[in-house]
């Protein structure tokens, strides 16, 4: 029987879903396994993302660093590019936060808003929605799109891992929390989850490049917490958290790291993961093996 | 003894409006500073970086590693009982510092921020080989950390040719203002 939450949610046979999409420079230039396997995934789910046209970087940690107007005027930019009527998606955490404070901000202050309108030459969107990529559960109902989701991932032994620019900072402290989703969907889909404790922790972002050895010491204690506490892997939200959980662990014995995205994709049967793989450093294979995931 | 500099309130005031933040409502009950990931790479903890300000002891808290270290994971302002947003005034001091031209504390980071914000400049977007190429290049230093930048490359985690953008007028024009 459907819980009465999911009364609202798309089922196989309703209409697709549509979204823009903002990659941002993470997914697009980086991790292209975790926007492979996102694209595969929505495909699976009827969701339909179109790439938002010419976008630029938001910014990220270096624009509100040094330059005030250039974090302002970045992110400004992508939400003026938003066609009217479609809800903005956004995969990575970062790039979240600095588009949905930047419109949150705009909403609230004249002065800002004749700015973006001068500007930009448009009006100002104020039914404008820009969503997380988990806001998507709350809108389909995943166990639609398979038979006996609780046997996809067999018991998988994984540890969630938000990082830390998705547990509500100062600007979005008034939006929806996401804490929880990682766990709730993929117990649905049979994977075991552990609790750390260490799901929030920074991953220690741009100082994996000018302190490495700062971002190696927060690295090492998240991996070596989520391995104590029993876990076989680590499932991230955030593609710059995967490349740092990857190259700055210098433990004896790391943990592969999935994308959430590739978990998803494989509970659903798609069947890339040879083409997301070999651009881990910590090879998933033997796991996936071991727990009758990948067959070859 | 703490001496009170004539103009302490100077420093203070400004840092409150440009981050919009009432640190002043800080209890110094030091949730901040316990919950740090970073903290071990700071000189202040970020309480302490408040008290500086509260006391006028600018020059001390623009010189600080501790706003160059704060990397604004949020960890503290998650915490804090008086709901201070503590990385934003991070964001405001190191601004000051660079309008005041004093030691950067952590020129390395400073260098970093500067690369992404030149591959964004030139492109639109951040171009990741480039920012580590011209990071090292500025630091007179190619060898460090090569282990990790040949790793990246052999998994192919980074891009050889940059991701760009179409309205380089548009660019141009966040970068002029």
């Amino acid at each position: 029987m459907k819980k009465s939450s999911d009364i609202n949610k798309i089922s196989r046979s309703s209409d697709r879903l549509r979204f823009s999409f903002f990659p941002g420079c993470s997914l697009k230039a980086s991790g292209h396994e975790n926007t492979a396997s996102l694209l595969k995934f929505c495909d699976k789910v009827n969701i339909e993302l179109t790439e938002l046209e010419d976008w630029n970087c938001c910014g990220s940690s270096s624009a509100h660093s040094v330059d005030r107007n250039v974090a302002k005027y970045l992110p400004m930019r992508n939400i003026s590019l938003v066609p009217k009527g479609v809800p903005l998606l956004i995969a990575c955490p970062s790039c979240l936060l600095r588009m949905k404070s930047m419109y949150l901000k705009i909403k609230k202050d004249k002065n800002l808003r004749d700015e973006y309108e001068e500007m930009w030459g448009k009006s100002f969107d104020d039914e404008l929605e820009i969503i997380h990529f988990f806001e998507i559960f709350n809108r389909i109902c995943l166990e639609d799109f398979m038979d006996n989701p609780t046997e996809k991932l067999k018991r998988l032994k994984v540890a969630p891992y938000y990082g830390c620019m998705l547990s509500m900072p100062p600007d979005l402290r008034f939006e929806k929390s996401y804490s929880g989703i990682i766990e709730q969907t993929l117990s649905s889909l049979g994977a075991d989850i552990v609790h750390y404790g260490y799901g929030n922790r920074c991953c220690g972002t741009y100082l994996s490049v000018a302190k490495p050895k700062i971002a190696e010491n927060v690295v090492n204690e998240i991996v070596f917490k989520a391995r104590e506490a029993g876990a076989e892997c680590i499932v991230t939200a955030c593609s710059m958290c995967h490349l740092n959980l990857e190259i700055r662990c210098t433990l004896e014995n790391p943990i592969p790291i999935f994308h959430f995205s590739e978990l998803l994709s494989m509970a659903l049967s798609v069947e890339d993961q040879k083409k997301w793989f070999p651009r881990h450093i910590v090879d998933p294979l033997p796991l996936l093996k071991k727990r009758g995931l990948i067959t070859s | 003894m703490i001496t009170l500099v004539d103009n302490h309130q100077s420093l203070s005031d400004e840092i409150r409006l440009s981050s919009g933040i009432n640190f002043n409502a800080c209890l110094h009950c030091k949730t901040c500073a316990n919950g740090c990931p970073f903290l071990a790479g700071m000189d202040y903890a970020p309480n302490g970086i408040i008290r500086l300000i509260q006391l006028g002891m600018e020059e001390q808290a623009l010189k600080s590693s501790t706003i160059w270290v704060c990397v604004g994971c949020n960890t503290c302002s998650s915490g804090c009982p008086m709901a201070i947003d503590i990385p934003a005034v991070m964001d405001a001091l190191r601004h000051k510092a660079i309008e005041m031209g004093v030691e950067i504390a952590e020129p390395d980071i400073l260098n970093f921020h500067t690369q992404v914000l030149n591959t964004v400049k030139k492109y639109g977007r951040t171009h990741k080989l480039e920012i580590m190429m011209r990071y090292k290049l500025k630091k007179l230093d190619l060898f460090s950390d090569m282990g990790v930048g040949l790793k990246m490359l052999k998994k192919r985690k980074l891009d050889l040719t940059p991701s760009k953008i179409q309205d380089k007028k548009a660019i141009e024009k966040i970068f002029r203002h």
